[in-house]
């Protein structure tokens, strides 16, 4: 079995599952955020069931427009913080808060071995952990908040292999956008995706959740990496928590085996309207901008802000663009204001926020007029996703996004040094 | 509502963005949703539809966010059903769990145009272009998925369950 059937397995009490087979299945953890918990209180009250199933296993993150942006989001903010209050379940306030699929990680409540479902599609972040991690609808997540309990199909398993070693500005952003490039936007439609190789054994936790964290662009029901001695460095001291670790087996059916050169592989630059829309950054060509966002459940990491700082450092933004950098999560920004970093943000020019969403889906914090373009850390470039449906959005990693900012256009990291 | 209307023609990924874009996740009412369904990508939906209109798309409908707002809001502008080439996986089940049917049928998409009067009987999945006389057969529903449709979604469906066995 894969890794993905050996987790579904064990959490619907089966020795053996396959692909297609559907199952009920015991989830660890239940995670929905300011803008899809009010549907999934809603639902879950009008079920008249009086409790949730174990208040230790239901997070509520107030990220996606909050700080409140309006009057509006306040109220389902406020909405959220009095169900959370009432079942006494996980909540992280504003001050505390920060993007979900940075804090669940950080906080040691996402674990290996876990099956987590959450109203949020960038749930398969947690992948990189070796859970098997999805995004689901808030009333799928009603029904697991009284249940903890859901239904699924075991998907197939691809298996993605990554030889040899990337360049010196390639990073886990840049290898899931060349996957996606090729596989397409539906490439893993359904699916579970596996990551291996080289490349990947050499990969960091912030770049693991990067690439998991899109598996979603790929139309992927998850993303999940083997843990190894990096994941068990990362979880060290996050949890008191028992975890267990699964592996797929050395003869694991897979749907199918695809193999890249990393090697090969430069940095990504995905242009509007789809991530799947590509272009190694060679051939970008002179794309003016007016805006660079760095940050998101993507790359609001501290690997993320270390990479711009490197670019940034001694640097200034383009005075005709605003470059927006949005830590995500406190602990994040607070290694960051430790190590310096938001002293060479604040110094180059840059603009750095609280943590949230935000920009990423056109909330708030930098919303593009008709015509604007923007270089974003991000996840999604679709019409109006920051903005006006006339706006532009491409996606690249940190580094990228940085030179971008330096520059006025996008740009390779190298261009600046 | 009878799955009977016109076709509303779209391409391939049509993202949960461009259903309903996120500047309007603020609320939550189906009907206020509604007011912005296609907005970005289709200005005049909200002057074409009709109830019981149906959406006629390509591949991946539904892809990106996990909203569950993006079906609310398609079936609160009076839309009954959703023809596709195929459909992303969290609006698949999105969709059933609010009441919205979807159906996959490769043929059906090619042979609908813009506009052209369609009639889809869901226990059969049996497609009807009446404009050009046309059949088609999608893959119809279990039983119960039919019957969390006709419920008006899931919750709805458990309620009705567990007052039966009360």
């Amino acid at each position: 079995m894969t890794l993905a059937e050996r987790i579904l397995a064990a959490h619907s009490g089966k020795e053996m599952v396959g692909p297609g087979e559907f199952l009920n299945v015991r989830c660890d953890l239940v995670l929905s955020n300011d803008i899809t918990a009010p549907i999934a209180i809603r639902e879950f009250e009008r079920l008249g069931i009086a409790r949730v199933f174990d208040p230790a296993r239901i997070v509520m993150v107030p990220d996606h427009f909050c700080p409140n942006k309006d009057i509006q989001s306040a109220t389902q903010a406020s909405m959220m913080r009095e169900f959370a209050a009432k079942h006494k379940l996980i909540y992280f306030e504003v001050g505390q808060m920060g993007i979900e699929h940075v804090i669940l990680p950080e906080k040691g409540l996402a674990l290996p071995g876990q099956v987590i479902v959450g109203a949020d599609s960038h749930t398969c972040t947690y992948g990189a952990l070796g859970a098997f991690a999805t995004g689901m609808g808030s009333t799928d997540i009603a029904i697991a908040m009284a249940t903890g309990e859901i239904w699924m199909k075991v998907p197939p398993t691809i298996k993605f292999v990554y030889h040899g070693r990337p360049g010196k500005w390639t990073g886990g952003k840049d290898l899931i956008l060349h996957t996606i490039g090729d596989i397409g936007v539906d490439g893993a439609l359904y699916s579970a995706m596996e990551f291996h190789g080289e490349a990947i054994v050499n990969l960091g936790m912030d770049g693991r959740f990067t690439m998991a964290n899109m598996a979603i662009e790929a139309g992927g029901k998850a993303g999940l990496f083997q843990v190894d001695a990096t994941t068990r460095r990362y979880l060290k001291g996050r949890t008191r928590h028992k975890y267990d670790v699964y592996a797929s087996d050395s003869d694991a059916e897979y749907e199918r085996i695809i193999e890249y050169d990393a090697s090969k592989i430069e940095p990504q630059v995905a242009f509007p309207h789809l991530p799947s829309n590509t272009r190694p950054i060679s051939r970008v060509g002179h794309v003016p901008i007016d805006q660079a966002v760095i940050g998101s459940c993507t790359n609001g990491r501290l690997d993320d802000l270390r990479l711009a700082a490197r670019v940034l450092k001694g640097r200034k933004v383009d005075p005709h663009l605003r470059c927006i950098i949005l830590p995500g999560s406190q602990q994040v920004y607070l290694d960051a204001l430790k190590e310096g970093l938001i002293e060479i943000f604040i110094k180059s020019g840059a603009a750095v926020s609280t943590p949230t969403c935000g920009p990423c889906l056109g909330g708030y914090m930098g919303i593009l007029a008709a015509g604007e373009r923007c270089i974003s850390t991000t996840n999604r470039n679709f019409i109006g996703r920051m903005g006006h449906p006339k706006s532009e959005v491409y996606l690249a990693n940190p580094a990228v996004a940085a030179a971008s900012a330096v520059l006025g256009r996008i740009a390779e990291p190298g261009e600046v040094e | 509502m009878p799955h009977k209307g016109q076709a509303h023609k779209y391409g391939d990924n049509i993202d949960t963005d461009a259903i309903i874009a996120a500047r309007y996740l603020n609320m939550h009412d189906p009907a206020e949703l509604a007011a912005h369904c296609m907005e970005d990508i289709d200005p005049d939906f909200l002057q074409r539809v009709k109830p019981g209109d149906i959406i006629v798309a390509q591949a991946n409908f539904g892809c990106g966010s996990s909203r569950e707002h993006a079906p609310s809001a398609i079936k609160a502008s009076g839309i009954s059903c959703v023809i596709g080439k195929s459909f992303a996986r969290i609006f698949f089940r999105n969709a059933i769990n609010t009441g919205l049917p979807l159906l996959e049928c490769a043929e059906a998409v090619d042979n609908i145009k813009q506009g052209e009067t369609i009639e889809v009987d869901l226990p059969t999945g049996m497609i009807t272009n009446l404009s050009t006389g046309k059949t088609f057969k999608a893959v119809p529903y279990p039983a119960f998925m039919m019957e969390i449709i006709d419920s008006g979604g899931l919750i709805e469906y458990m309620r009705k369950k567990s007052a039966g066995t009360k």
